[in-house]
């Protein structure tokens, strides 16, 4: 039997994700900081838990973690070692593939049960197959990679007890600050994306695409070009130095589609588009498009939308 | 305050980009640009120099034309560079990337590493902790924000729904987002300046690093494809009626 060792951070979707790919391929042994964590491998399908009790764990970034992530990994000697390619996942992934010098394979779409797994490079341009040759197969996978799917189960739970040595206690967080979207669901999980670009034209003008977005009960997203000309907060920025999102629809309106913005978007199932410029690149990738003004179009769209609520 | 940024040279991401026979990134077109983040690297670094003084080192490892971004970021106000150079590189992973800049990090006086949170090539996003597990020195990744009193270092490190303040002891790595600052372009001045800057080229024999390519490498490429077009979607153009048959797709496709 395949043994798949699979980090789970407390946080929803993503890491149902990769508890449902998992599953797939094998037994499942969940490592789960708190209760939230050990809930959902318990709802994903896992054969065990690992339930870590390191209370003060929580006060530092990264280090006393890593250091759980990789006893576990060197006692469980597993087959493949996932976790969410986040940026903790991806910091944690980077401890243990040193300390146990193995190699490391990030941002994984697909995942086969000999090892071979799937990755986008170049924005997505390129899909690559890849496999570890040595160790086992420590891998991120990438938000979007598979529906999640709920099996219950009612997994053994081994508890570990961590004490945080002085050494991983070197990076504090004395501080932790929200900045909430408002009631909009965030933009890596949401169903629904709709983004704006540089033909939105201004700040105000991007409650249009808010208004879209609510009707919709999706996230607001943007181009590269909105924020950097301050129509919109840059922790919207969908793109290559933003957010990838890969939503079941995402809408882009007055985006050309610079590959830039495509690497952050082009997962996405159904892909709309509103641009004035007939030949902007997005068309080539749309499901749907219309050439015309967002301004005309989007307004239509919404009382339409309304009306058949 | 002596400080190390790391750059690295990647084939421009506006343009059509490949992988080349041997399963590696194609580097050998003309197309060839510094890392989209690196800028902002180097940038705070010349801004944390020039509140608290001290050496700005540029490092970076790739083939003779990576000269180019070195050039560029001495240009810049970088003041020296070192350029690790040497055939038995290409094609080595990430963990051996990490092994031969940890080595030259050793041989480097710095109080700071500061890199690009990733690269805008294979964009794995993890230099720096590989780098932080080496060195043992602590690492405060994805900065949208960096302080420092010269002796201990705190940063606010971006999420997608706010931040976590993190402080550290000197010395310490970090790495930034594109939220940090904008980088400055290079004067004219700096340009002839940086003519005249010091550039080490090390070999791995230089760096005492033996295994590197593709036999230390413990993944495999096996195979590499064009993603599939996406199927030709419906284009309309809006003669009045464009919002309803909007409206009227999303209905179909069950959104609304």
């Amino acid at each position: 039997m395949t043994d798949i060792l699979v980090y789970v951070p407390n946080s929803g979707k993503h890491a149902a994700e990769v508890l449902t790919l998992a599953r797939n391929l094998g037994d499942v042994a969940a490592i789960a900081f708190d209760d939230a964590a050990e809930g959902l491998a318990g709802e994903y399908g896992a054969a065990k838990v690992y339930r870590v009790e390191a209370p003060e764990a929580a006060d530092y970034f990264v280090d006393p973690k890593a250091t759980v992530l990789v006893d576990l990994a060197r006692q469980a000697a597993p087959d493949f070692f996932l976790l969410p390619s986040t940026d903790e996942g991806k910091a944690l992934a980077a401890r243990v593939a040193v300390a146990l010098d193995n190699g490391l394979l990030t941002d994984v779409s697909g995942l086969e049960a000999d090892g071979t797994v799937q990755q986008d490079a170049f924005a997505g341009a390129t899909v690559v197959k890849s496999k570890a040759t040595k160790g086992f197969t420590l891998a991120t996978v990438k938000s979007g990679a598979t529906e999640p799917a709920p099996a219950a189960s009612s997994p053994a739970v081994e508890s570990v007890a961590a004490t945080v040595s002085e050494a991983d206690k070197r990076v504090r967080i004395t501080q932790r600050v929200d900045e909430p979207a408002g009631d909009r669901p965030s933009l890596a999980d949401a169903r629904v994306v709709v983004s704006g670009g540089r033909g939105v034209g201004s700040a105000d003008d991007f409650a249009l695409i808010e208004r879209v977005a609510d009707s919709l009960g999706g996230a607001v997203g943007a181009s590269r070009a909105a924020t950097d000309s301050g129509y919109y907060p840059h922790k919207f920025q969908v793109g290559q130095t933003g957010t990838t999102v890969s939503p079941q629809l995402y809408v882009a309106a007055g985006i050309s589609g610079a590959i830039q913005h495509r690497a952050g978007m082009q997962t996405s199932r159904v892909i709309v588009a509103v641009n004035k410029d007939a030949d902007a690149p997005i068309f080539g990738m749309a499901d749907f498009g219309v050439v015309g003004d967002l301004f005309q179009v989007l307004p239509q769209a919404l009382e339409e939308i309304e009306k058949r609520k | 305050m002596n400080i190390v940024v790391l750059v690295k040279q990647v084939p421009d991401s506006g343009l059509a980009r490949q992988l080349d026979a041997q399963l590696r990134v194609d580097r050998n077109g003309a197309n060839n640009v510094m890392g989209e983040l690196d800028e902002y690297a180097v940038e705070a670094a010349l801004q944390l120099k020039e509140a608290h003084g001290g050496e700005v080192t540029v490092l970076t490892l790739g083939p003779g034309q990576a000269t180019e971004i070195v050039r560029k970021t001495l240009g810049m106000g970088a003041d020296k560079a070192v350029h690790i150079e040497d055939d038995a590189v290409g094609g080595s992973d990430a963990l051996t990337t990490s092994a031969i800049l940890a080595a030259a990090l050793g041989r480097l006086e710095w109080d700071l590493v500061i890199a690009g949170a990733e690269s805008t090539d294979s964009g794995m996003g993890v230099m720096p902790h590989l780098l932080a597990a080496r060195t043992g020195a602590p690492a405060l990744t994805g900065a949208r924000k960096i302080e420092t009193d010269g002796a201990s270092i705190t940063v606010e490190h971006q999420r997608a729904n706010g931040y976590d303040v993190l402080t550290a002891n000197l010395p310490a790595i970090v790495s930034v987002w594109d939220t940090i600052n904008n980088p400055r372009y290079p004067s004219l001045k700096g340009i002839m300046a940086a003519k005249r800057k010091p550039v080490e080229t090390l070999t791995l024999a230089d760096l005492g690093v033996e295994a590197a390519g593709p036999d230390a490498a413990q993944n495999e490429v096996l195979s590499a494809a064009e993603r599939p077009p996406r199927a030709a979607g419906q284009i309309v153009t809006d003669e009045g009626q464009g919002g309803a048959a909007l409206a009227d797709f999303l209905a179909a496709e069950k959104f609304v």
